[in-house]
């Protein structure tokens, strides 16, 4: 399982020669370090880093907002439409978002936001039907006696959602969160025909990039680039991983 | 969890609206009316950015698809209509039914092997009680991107790698050239997706099997069941919501693959023999200019995207268990 990825952090301290020239040998002799400066040097990485950190935050912190909205307007009104344009949230989660591919980057050329992060912003934010309906799920699982005392008690509908609801589904936010965060980390195919400028792109756009250029003549750079496009997450996933582990597990049994 | 939850069928979906909340029974009746026109309000506020952002950025580009499927564009010029033009010609291009074979081939594979190793894995796990090991092992493939991902793999995978050589040698044949041959392409792009899923679909899992009350299988084995019994027929019953929606991500997530063929196997090589429908989409749209095929192909990915998601729901009454 975990061979691979032991491969590519050994493989970053190999020198060229180690990794292509035989005899090959599983540790690399000797332990170089400048692959990692190098290849952090070549090509703009702390700038994709940046870019892909602040992007993520902005479609997590803003989906939580819209989807954890939708989800309380699905779970607690009963206004006229709502069952159909359930049914509609539903039955776009079964398209894959790919099919949507074309007319969706000229969508975006019609704004302006070809070669913007808003293209990779908005629209996450705006749209996100898993979302809206694990987090439902949630608020479907609150006893609405908690939210029935507060209304009789005069709190308004919105006061309700921030201080009683949102408070009570927390589990179900960072499990979305997570998702989100994935997702939005690892996206590649958007990114890549939405983007054209280098100090534009996320990390994962700027690896195959890197890849492209310097796959040929240094794949040691390349094995360094990789491993400084996954040492981050790792950290964040060590320091959080019971929550991580709860968090994902709960959005694969949301359909128990 | 929430066990108030509902399965994740459209046709159970219904009933679960009906629990909007009552307005407070309390208050007096003339003041009813005016309240629930009032809440309606809140209503469509509370619904409206996520709905506003379905009409923009989903229905839209689904209209603009279906009319782009159906006229001939190069992406600059004028649009003109052409009818069934653009199907015709996708449905005579071999390139089509090459990714759309490889495309199904890669979901037969990778979704019964890569969750049935998961399976195995996450019954292991729990049974050796090795929680924290796991969560290490298990993590590297959740947090790699697809592209190192990609790229790892395909150093290993080189002719002369030192894991193919190594494992060649002790079957005693002489090493594959996984990437660059094309009988055997499309089983390295499946190796590598299974590896890149495994870790969550484990996770899942293992979650699943513990979320299974610890008295159902007491009672089993004081029933006189044998371990194996306890496995096929309480185990997997009562897993089996949680296996089924693995199949289903496993297999919308398989119709969806595209990094993995753009890097691992440069652009869906060798010979297209690992061209996938996403990459035959975004290679008629944005490298060769013809946005008509392209959403031809594009409507062919979502009715078989639709095929196979109704196909198996049609199957999950029969296979499916939900404790009521």
């Amino acid at each position: 399982m975990v061979f691979p990825f032991i491969w590519m952090m050994l493989g970053s301290f190999k020198t060229l020669k180690q990794l292509l020239v035989a005899p090959l040998s599983f540790w690399p002799h000797p332990w170089i370090l400048s692959n990692y400066p190098d290849s952090w040097n070549a090509l703009p990485f702390g700038r994709a880093y940046f870019n892909s950190i602040y992007i993520c935050l902005l479609v997590v912190g803003g989906s939580l907002i819209t989807c954890s909205m939708a989800a309380y307007g699905f779970s607690r009104f009963n206004i006229r439409g709502q069952k159909p344009l359930f049914i509609l949230f539903l039955s776009t989660q079964m398209v894959p978002k790919q099919v949507l591919l074309i007319p969706f980057y000229f969508l975006m050329s019609k704004f302006g936001w070809v070669d913007s992060h808003l293209s990779l912003i908005i629209p996450a934010i705006m749209t996100n039907p898993f979302a809206v309906f694990l987090l439902r799920q949630f608020i479907l699982s609150l006893p609405p006696e908690l939210e029935e005392a507060a209304l009789i008690d005069g709190a308004s509908r919105w006061r309700i959602f921030r201080s009683v609801v949102l408070p009570n589904i927390r589990p179900g936010l960072g499990a979305v969160s997570i998702i989100i965060a994935l997702d939005t980390w690892n996206s590649f195919l958007f990114p890549l025909i939405l983007l054209n400028d280098q100090n534009k792109f996320t990390v994962p756009l700027l690896l195959a990039t890197f890849k492209g250029q310097f796959g040929q003549e240094n794949f040691a750079l390349v094995m360094a680039a990789s491993a400084i496009s996954t040492i981050p997450m790792l950290i964040a996933f060590v320091i959080g991983q019971r929550k991580i582990v709860a968090s994902l597990a709960s959005s694969g049994l949301a359909g128990r | 969890m929430n066990p108030q939850a509902q399965s994740f069928t459209p046709q159970s979906e219904g009933a679960g609206l009906g629990v909007s909340f009552k307005n407070p029974g309390r208050s007096p009746a003339k003041k009813n009316a005016s309240w629930r026109k009032k809440d309606n309000y809140w209503g469509y506020l509370f619904l409206g950015p996520q709905t506003i952002g379905l009409a923009i950025f989903t229905l839209i580009p689904f209209v603009m698809m279906v009319g782009l499927s159906f006229s001939s564009w190069d992406g600059l010029g004028p649009i003109s209509w052409v009818g069934l033009t653009n199907f015709k010609s996708q449905l005579h291009d071999p390139l089509l039914w090459r990714s759309i074979t490889n495309t199904l081939t890669i979901g037969f594979i990778t979704a019964p092997v890569g969750l049935l190793i998961a399976l195995v894995l996450a019954v292991a796990i729990q049974q050796l009680r090795l929680r924290t090991l796991y969560l290490l092992m298990f993590f590297a493939p959740i947090v790699t991107n697809t592209i190192a991902v990609a790229t790892i793999w395909q150093q290993i995978l080189r002719k002369d790698s030192l894991l193919n050589t190594r494992v060649s040698h002790l079957f005693g044949f002489s090493p594959p050239d996984w990437l660059f041959n094309p009988h055997l392409a499309l089983i390295a792009v499946c190796i590598v997706i299974i590896w890149g899923s495994l870790g969550l679909n484990v996770v899942i899992f293992l979650a699943g099997l513990e979320s299974i009350s610890p008295s159902v299988i007491e009672a089993a084995r004081i029933d006189g069941a044998g371990p194996v019994q306890i496995f096929t027929k309480i185990r997997i019953p009562l897993l089996s919501p949680v296996i089924f929606f693995s199949i289903i991500v496993a297999v919308i997530s398989s119709m969806q693959t595209f990094d993995v063929v753009y890097v691992l196997t440069s652009n869906g090589g060798p010979q297209d023999s690992t061209r996938t429908l996403v990459y035959h989409i975004y290679d008629l749209g944005f490298v060769r200019n013809d946005f008509g095929g392209s959403s031809a192909a594009a409507l062919i990915l979502l009715v078989l995207s639709l095929f196979l998601t109704l196909t198996q729901f049609a199957f999950q009454k029969r296979f499916v268990h939900y404790d009521s």
